[in-house]
């Protein structure tokens, strides 16, 4: 069957179909499917500009150099600030989208931004809580084990709490190492 | 007002942040009544999308009441019901003067390869999301409309994204009578692409997936097949002998950057970021559909670099297609559909949380606790 010129039989004919499933071929004209063709001209937008009026820029926002002027409306959710914020406006003035440079350095300074925002926040009356955080706390409550039972991709899931935890317990080495380390050296020049 | 906010790589919380503000003639604030989860936001929830920020508020998916306008809104007023689709765009631009909403250029300082999203990292344009109590909707002449009387706010924010999304991926994959689709995925977008395969006239729809849970929806909600991948040794062996060795005529990709796949995929793509997401369901798609055949990816992947099989598409003759739905273009037809009793949305939702519960919620989701398929979020529920 396969290499001759037909096509297996279905199982069901329209009929049947149509039968079946509700609005079985509503659609079957493309002339009725709102995508078809994907690019039209002359769709009422609800627009009432040729050109947006610009929003105004209340301090230097970074943008893709692939683009000829900062464009009519854009995001002020969280400007550029602190090491993050250098690399991230180094992405943007120095890389093309179409280099890898360009996502390589914003996938960077984003674990850096988690790191200085975990730190900074260390300063605050709300520091970071990785277990509320998290959302593990669900876990009693939502049957882990019988959600999890058979599934395939369970065995990268150990991975997840490597991720989380990992930093956490290794910045936690870290610091005790560094404390242990300063009062060693602060007793050894004590009388 | 109240807020999720991003605190790093699977990490949430909810906060108290400043009210948004009019920072455009053209801008609304709405007071969000309901929001979705969208699978794709783990894409940000997993630190995936490159320039996602440390206090940044996700969510694309919202219905609400207007709270604010500014002074060239013409079309909405304080107090109206609305969905917001989840591009941000102009209308007038190059793309939006040919339908491409999802293309806007006016939105989007900081890319050009994507338009604008609500809550979707700086590289979609730096807008917080409706996950929060209230957010800032630009253009609002444009994008948001009004929900109509007899809409469900369920239904109505399913529209925003996933079932616009999954109608439009099933347009993409240019369906004639009596082809053989393969949906790839049974969450939310992959359920609606199957259902709307039939609406196409499809003969024979499939729903490839490992959750059983989601599975037995694509049965019941999209009247589909199903396979379970694990229960066979090589899924496009399979594809090839349940399709008499053709290959599927139209195959769907609905799964995108968070698919599992092998160790060195999962490492690369969801752990050390270095690809733009796991391709495997793409490359399923690929070596599962007929040569001569058409891919639709509705799956969203980052903007790095995937390891995408792309000699076998080129070998095979396919035709790839794909681009984030302009929803809005949707809408007049669904809505038919949905008056019809053809598609109800919210027949897929499996959890509603409350907002102050978010963190709790995108854990749920993400590690897929208790059959979960599109849980909703609720403001001042808790």
């Amino acid at each position: 069957m396969p290499y001759t010129a037909d096509k297996p039989p279905l199982a069901e004919t329209p009929e049947q179909l149509r039968a079946r499933i509700p609005g079985w071929g509503a659609d079957l004209d493309p002339a009725d499917r709102p995508s078809y063709p994907r690019e039209v001209r002359g769709l009422e937008t609800g627009a009432h500009w040729d050109l947006p009026e610009q929003q105004q820029e209340r301090q230097p926002r970074e943008r893709s150099i692939e683009h000829a002027r900062l464009t009519p409306v854009f995001g002020t959710s969280v400007p550029l600030k602190g090491l993050s914020g250098v690399v991230r406006r180094f992405a943007y003035q120095r890389f093309s989208e179409g280099r890898a440079a360009h996502w390589l350095l914003l996938i960077g300074a984003d674990r850096v931004d988690a790191v200085e925002s975990h730190l900074a926040s260390f300063a605050t009356t709300r520091p970071d809580n990785p277990v509320t955080e998290t959302g593990v706390l669900a876990e009693p409550s939502h049957h882990p084990l019988r959600s999890r039972a058979g599934r395939v991709d369970v065995r990268h899931q150990v991975l997840d709490p490597l991720v989380v935890v990992g930093p956490w317990v290794l910045s936690g080495v870290v610091i005790y190492r560094g404390v242990r380390a300063v009062v060693r050296q602060a007793r050894s020049w004590g009388p | 007002m109240r807020a999720m906010v991003y605190r790093g790589p699977y990490k949430i919380r909810v906060e108290e942040k400043d009210l948004p503000r009019v920072e455009h003639p053209n801008d609304a604030i709405v007071r969000v009544t309901t929001a979705a989860i969208c699978g794709s936001d783990l894409h940000l929830y997993h630190g995936l999308m490159p320039d996602t920020r440390v206090g940044s508020t996700f969510g694309h998916e919202f219905v609400g009441v207007v709270h604010d306008i500014g002074p060239s809104v013409r079309n909405l007023a304080v107090g109206d019901r609305v969905m917001v689709p989840f591009n941000i765009y102009c209308g007038t631009c190059f793309f939006c003067a040919r339908g491409l909403y999802s293309n806007c250029h006016n939105v989007n300082p900081n890319a050009t390869a994507v338009g604008g999203i609500y809550g979707y990292s700086h590289t979609t344009g730096g807008y917080d999301g409706g996950q929060a109590e209230y957010v800032r909707v630009p253009f609002a002449d444009v994008g948001p409309t009004i929900v109509p009387d007899w809409m469900d706010e369920e239904d109505a924010v399913l529209c925003t994204d996933a079932l616009a999304t999954g109608y439009f991926g099933a347009q993409l994959a240019d369906i004639v009578e009596g082809d053989v689709v393969v949906v790839f995925g049974a969450g939310p977008v992959g359920l609606f692409a199957a259902r709307s395969a039939w609406l196409m006239g499809a003969g024979r729809v499939i729903v490839v997936d490992h959750l059983d849970d989601r599975l037995e929806m694509a049965r019941t909600f999209a009247y589909a097949e199903t396979v379970n991948f694990t229960q066979h040794k090589d899924i496009v062996v399979e594809m090839k002998r349940t399709t008499g060795w053709l290959g599927a005529d139209r195959v769907i990709d609905a799964v995108g950057a968070e698919a599992d796949g092998n160790l060195l995929q999962h490492v690369t793509g969801a752990k050390l970021k270095l690809q733009g997401g796991s391709p495997i369901a793409l490359n399923w798609a690929i070596d599962s559909v007929r040569k001569g055949g058409t891919v639709s990816v509705m799956g969203a992947y980052g903007p790095i670099f995937s390891a995408v099989k792309f000699g076998d598409a080129m070998n095979k003759g396919l035709t790839l297609r794909m681009n984030q739905a302009p929803v809005k273009r949707q809408w007049p037809r669904l809505f038919e559909h949905m008056r019809s009793g053809y598609l109800k949305p919210n027949d897929i939702v499996t959890h509603r949380i409350p907002l102050e519960h978010i963190a709790e919620g995108y854990h749920i989701f993400s590690a897929k606790l208790d059959g979960c398929i599109k849980p909703l979020v609720v403001p001042g529920a808790a």
